[in-house]
């Protein structure tokens, strides 16, 4: 199957051979402008309006993420993971405290693990929200959806706060568990959030999913083949909108998904429309888990006693730990030599891999729908540059 | 018809817009510098040093061990020990930081200082409006500029406050537990030995 897929794409040539080719424009879009979503920059060749090349350059924000882990203890490096995509800072975590986990063959509590997926859905529902309201902010629907989604972002950055000390940089689990327990009273004020945040889904989905301007800009547009992506190695909402079923939740089952019921949304055409709608739906699915997590979570501890976090020293060998981030598979390899710190230290950036393929979505769009493919891929830098 | 999706998009701008004067969830937003939001009890920014008592020079908990400064991630902590041994608010002679620095510019409120503390020593503040005109002696504190009394961190935090009160009272009752036990062991050994001769001499 793979094989054949290989065949079939034909990837069109991605160098930009001189400044001026041909009747082309070249036009230097970033790394100061307010869509590109930080200090991103690409360099569009254009005829007329029409794109005919683009390279994205980044590295602007690139401050030696994988290095500064080299160097640092374990423990140390978790704070760190906070500031690789700020939007998702939990589910960095989780990811890191997974493979740690792996590495050293540690066991997680009951309460720790729901706890992990409680605020990893709560991180999904915040990024997709503040997702699509920076969407349709590049789109031209400037301020109002935006506003509408930092909203409900900020009532779940609030439960955020009150439980890890931070809104964005939470620094909250450690491997073994979690830093601080919650308590019942969190609990309440998280489930009456879940319980209306449904409210703002209709309201948002109304406000957007039939609107003609919305439709007549997204629809067709950016379009992205299920061969390509796979090939591309892409994968989030971005890959399931192509209508290729692949969640890590249920392919690995790692926490408790396995334990909790969902569907994993699919798209069919794999255009920009698609990938908003993908992220509408994974919010409804997640409030589905958090309401089951909810009632599923046990009393004990969260944190395993055996873990010495301080001077932790895991064997030597190697790891791999996965999670389904908010923006795709975010993954951390780790390979030991038995030292208080990681040999190698390597993050697998959701963002930054479904950024590779920008050029392809963009050929023969226009300048305007460049923003519009851009904001649909869901990058934020931090992770892009690390 | 083309046209009705935007018109629901607009009713549903409307309904928040009119909502935004009666419903409390719409309008969520303060006039910052006059109204503020609560913080939440675990918010935490800045690390800063607890002393007991009301003195800070020798109620001060920390003794200059040096682990959150090897801990710090970004390694803003910056301790120098102390040659000689103060005594403590207790009378106990202690180690304490000759010199102890923290670098608020550096410093990313991660809070692993305060998880690998042992004694107790380094909490997080909670003080946020820290602009100043000059960022560099002004961003760096010192020892004085950090240490701050127990009731302080009552204020700031009860609940941890109180948990750490307990925890500490814990271990001073349990050392003082330990010590009398010794002291009894060492007072019983040699009144046995003296108890021992009584019972020959009449015989």
């Amino acid at each position: 199957m793979s094989e054949q897929i290989l065949e079939t794409v034909e990837r069109p040539p991605t160098t930009m051979t001189s400044r001026l080719d041909g009747e082309l424009m070249e036009v230097s879009m970033g790394p100061q402008h307010p869509s590109t979503h930080g200090v991103f920059r690409m360099n569009v060749a254009l005829e007329g309006e029409i794109v005919r090349k683009l390279k994205p350059v980044f590295g602007y924000l690139h401050r030696n993420h994988e290095k500064i882990g080299e160097n640092t203890s374990y423990l140390g490096s978790m704070p760190y993971t906070d500031r690789l995509d700020y939007f998702c800072s939990m589910t960095n975590n989780w990811a890191y405290a997974l493979s740690v986990e792996k590495l050293a063959g540690i066991e997680v509590p009951e309460r720790a693990e729901y706890l992990r997926v409680i605020l990893a859905e709560l991180t999904r529902l915040q990024n997709h929200a503040s997702l699509l309201g920076f969407l349709l902010s590049d789109m031209g629907a400037w301020g109002t959806p935006l506003m509408y989604a930092f909203r409900e972002r900020e009532k779940i950055l609030d439960l955020f706060e009150s439980l890890s000390g931070s809104r964005m940089m939470c620094d909250y689990m450690r491997f073994g568990g979690c830093r601080v327990d919650a308590d019942p009273n969190w609990l309440e004020r998280a489930k009456k959030i879940v319980d209306v945040f449904p409210r703002f889904l209709d309201e948002f989905e109304k406000l957007i999913v039939e609107n003609e301007i919305l439709i007549a800009r997204t629809q067709e547009v950016g379009k992205l083949s299920a061969e390509l992506a796979i090939n591309a190695g892409i994968t989030g909402p971005m890959l399931r909108a192509c209508g290729v079923n692949y969640d890590i939740r249920k392919v690995d089952g790692y926490g408790f998904y396995p334990r909790l019921k969902f569907r994993v949304p699919l798209g069919e055409h794999g255009d920009t429309y698609d990938r908003l709608m993908m992220r509408a739906l994974e919010m409804r699915e997640s409030v589905g888990i958090l309401k089951q997590a909810f009632d599923q979570m046990p009393a004990g501890p969260v944190m395993n006693p055996k873990v010495k976090i301080r001077a932790f020293r895991p064997p030597t060998g190697e790891a791999y730990g996965r999670i389904e981030g908010p923006k795709g598979e975010l993954g951390f390899y780790l390979i030991s030599d038995g030292g208080p710190n990681p040999y190698r230290y390597r993050v697998r950036p959701p963002s930054f891999i479904n950024l590779t393929i920008l050029e392809d979505l963009c050929l023969g769009h226009t300048v305007a729908d460049v923003m519009v493919i851009l904001g649909s891929v869901d990058i934020v830098m931090g992770e892009v540059d690390r | 018809m083309i046209g009705t999706g935007i018109l629901k998009g607009m009713a549903v701008t409307a309904r928040n817009f009119v909502g935004s004067y009666f419903e409390k969830d719409r309008l969520t937003t303060v006039q910052y510098p006059e109204e503020r939001t609560p913080l939440a009890e675990n918010y935490r920014n800045f690390p800063f040093l607890i002393y007991d008592t009301d003195d800070a020079e020798a109620g001060l908990r920390c003794v200059a061990c040096k682990i959150c400064e090897k801990e710090c991630p970004p390694q803003c902590i910056y301790i120098i020990k102390s040659e000689d041994k103060k005594p403590d608010y207790m009378g106990k002679p202690q180690l304490y930081p000759a010199v102890f620095d923290i670098d608020i510019s550096v410093c990313m409120s991660c809070q692993i200082c305060v998880e690998v503390c042992p004694f107790e020593a380094i909490k997080m503040d909670k003080i946020f409006e820290l602009s100043t005109r000059e960022r560099f002696d002004a961003l760096l504190l010192r020892k004085n500029d950090l240490s701050k009394s127990n009731t302080y961190y009552h204020r700031i935090c009860p609940t941890d406050a109180k948990e750490v009160d307990a925890k500490l009272a814990e271990a001073a009752a349990a050392a003082a537990a330990k010590k009398k036990a010794a002291a009894e062991k060492t007072a019983a050994a040699p009144g046995s030995t003296s108890a021992l001769p009584p019972p020959s001499t009449p015989a």
